[in-house]
């Protein structure tokens, strides 16, 4: 049905927080994420041209690299970009045939791929690029929230996170339960100040991320533990001595 | 927005059919085009294949067209899946109806008639509203765009009955709705285009990356070096300069030319009549298919912000 489900008080809602301030942009969680999903739910992700020029392919997870602000307040900021599994998808609502889905248990949009006519409706109405067509299998893939990997109980309880979050070196990425305010990443977001993006769109998504800390400002005047500069230093012999230890 | 060839056909097309069905059902009881069994016969013949065509070429977008029938299932949610049940229904009046034109042509057939156009409405409303529902790309979320594909639908079917009663030295009624249809077309889009030309768009650079609140947002690295399916499909981008001509071409070979030709059409009547009117109907459907095809050109994706492509005014 891609009706969705009717929302239910203190119902999971799954996702995904994402710290822009520790990403240092090094594209391991598309990486793992293209490792882990070409095998997996959504499986095969295809490449076209994989060893030439005209590579492409479908990836679910994008890492982009903006600039932000000017001068001294600017920064550079790495941002990946997959599902954010909303609340309200207009990418469920506006299949025709059923084959995309939220799920009532944890608020994870997924595509039935045995059902999908690949009219790419649903790439249209999502407004983030979630969705990529598979052209080898004429159907629509997406992030799966690794729901193969966060209920497997064939491997080790600690990687029971989505392989995005497993492999990121900087512990950028969070994963677990945003409808629960009392879970460590709901914490983490009340803490840091977490948005969602494009909210003026209406679609409510789960995942959220967390802001780039403001650098400290430059002090105008030196340190307060600094000594004088050498140029300060009337008296010969305290500059030669100034200049012996500063060597 | 990329224009795929199959649904710009599909949406002149199937729109021009569904037109025409709806006029003859309400025109042929007024007896304002030709009551007989050989032009009800050609009237809802093309308006048949008209639609059928152009429902088949949009099949050619699926990337699975043999799963096509499950698109139906969803009607409860899904614009698309609503069109699917609608164009379904409006066959079985319209195949009745057709029947009826070549048989005796009573009430029954005049009742088939009037279903019939109010199934090929609700179909084209049901295209628009596939377009309009779509938040992300702003030129089509606009109240203006399922009012568009209803008028022109309406405009190409009158236009196309006007040629055919053209043949049969009936036109008038037809060629006077496609005249006054023609200018208000012309008319809506010239607004549309202002609107979407004046209004700011919803979401910026700054709100999908949420990082409005340091400063400006510049792209400086891409996630990937080459394209890709969102690039190719919802960053299709159109020059300023071509737009502006396809524009002119889309308003004035749309619209324009074509009111001007039928309305002549009526006045002129006989055989130069029918030439203009033949003249008219050929230029609005080429005209249409430039509208149709920058319809989806000119629509920009909130996607491409993540691309760095700013939403054009």
């Amino acid at each position: 049905m891609t009706s969705l489900p009717t929302p239910q008080p203190g119902a999971k809602k799954l996702g995904l927080v994402i710290d822009l301030d520790t990403c240092v942009g090094c594209h391991a969680c598309a990486t793992n994420c293209k490792e882990w999903n070409t095998s997996g739910h959504m499986a095969p992700l295809p490449d076209r041209n994989p060893y030439s020029a005209g590579q492409e392919g479908v990836w679910f997870n994008r890492v982009h690299s903006y600039e932000a602000g000017d001068g001294e307040d600017g920064r550079t900021v790495h941002f990946p970009r997959s599902c954010l599994h909303c609340e309200t998808p207009a990418c469920v609502t506006v299949c025709p045939t059923g084959a995309s889905y939220k799920r009532a248990e944890d608020g994870i949009v997924l595509v039935n791929t045995d059902m999908c006519i690949g009219c790419q409706l649903c790439a249209w109405a999502c407004p983030y690029g979630a969705r990529e067509f598979d052209d080898d299998q004429g159907v629509m893939k997406k992030c799966t929230l690794c729901v193969d990997r966060i209920y497997n109980e064939t491997i080790p309880e600690k990687q029971r996170v989505p392989a995005c979050v497993s492999t990121c070196p900087a512990n950028a990425r969070h994963f677990g339960d945003l409808g629960d305010p009392e879970s460590a990443v709901s914490k983490l977001v009340a803490d840091r100040g977490g948005f969602e993006l494009m909210p003026e769109l209406g679609y409510k998504p789960v995942n959220r991320y967390l802001p780039p800390r403001r650098a400290p400002k430059a002090d105008a005047g030196p340190p307060k533990d600094a000594g004088p500069l050498p140029s300060q230093i009337t008296n010969p012999l305290l500059r030669w001595v100034d200049k012996v230890l500063s060597r | 927005m990329n224009p795929a060839p199959s649904i710009v056909f599909f949406t002149v097309a199937s729109g021009a059919g569904y037109g025409m069905l709806f006029w003859m059902g309400l025109l042929r009881p007024l007896g304002l085009v030709p009551g007989t069994p050989g032009f009800g016969a050609a009237a809802l013949g093309l308006a048949l294949v008209l639609v059928m065509l152009g429902l088949l070429s949009s099949t050619a977008h699926l990337g699975r067209p043999e799963r096509a029938w499950r698109a139906v299932s969803q009607w409860r949610s899904s614009w698309l899946s609503r069109e699917g049940v609608a164009a379904i229904a409006t066959f079985a009046p319209a195949g009745l109806f057709f029947i009826g034109t070549i048989g005796d042509g009573g009430a029954f057939t005049t009742l088939m008639g009037l279903l019939s156009a109010l199934g090929a409405v609700v179909t084209v409303y049901c295209t628009g509203m596939i377009y309009a529902s779509l938040k992300p790309i702003r030129q089509w979320h606009h109240p203006l765009v399922t009012p568009g594909y209803l008028l022109f639908a309406a405009f190409s079917g009158a236009a196309l009955l006007a040629m055919l009663g053209a043949f049969w030295g009936q036109a008038a009624g037809p060629a006077a709705i496609a005249a006054l249809l023609g200018a208000l077309g012309f008319a809506l889009k010239r607004a549309y285009w202002a609107s979407v030309d004046a209004a700011r768009p919803v979401s910026t650079a700054e709100s999908a990356t949420g990082l409005g609140f340091i400063g400006k947002v510049r792209p400086l690295d891409p996630p990937h070096t080459e394209t890709n399916y969102l690039l190719r499909e919802m960053g299709f981008r159109i020059a300023r300069a071509h737009a502006a001509r396809l524009r002119l071409i889309a308003s004035v070979a749309g619209f324009a030319a074509p009111a001007v030709l039928l309305a002549l059409a009526l006045v002129v009547g006989g055989v130069a009549g029918g030439l203009l009117a033949v003249l008219g109907t050929a230029s609005a459907l080429l005209g249409l298919v430039a509208e149709r095809w920058l319809m989806f050109a000119e629509a920009t994706h909130t996607v491409t912000l993540y691309y760095g492509g700013e939403a054009r005014g």
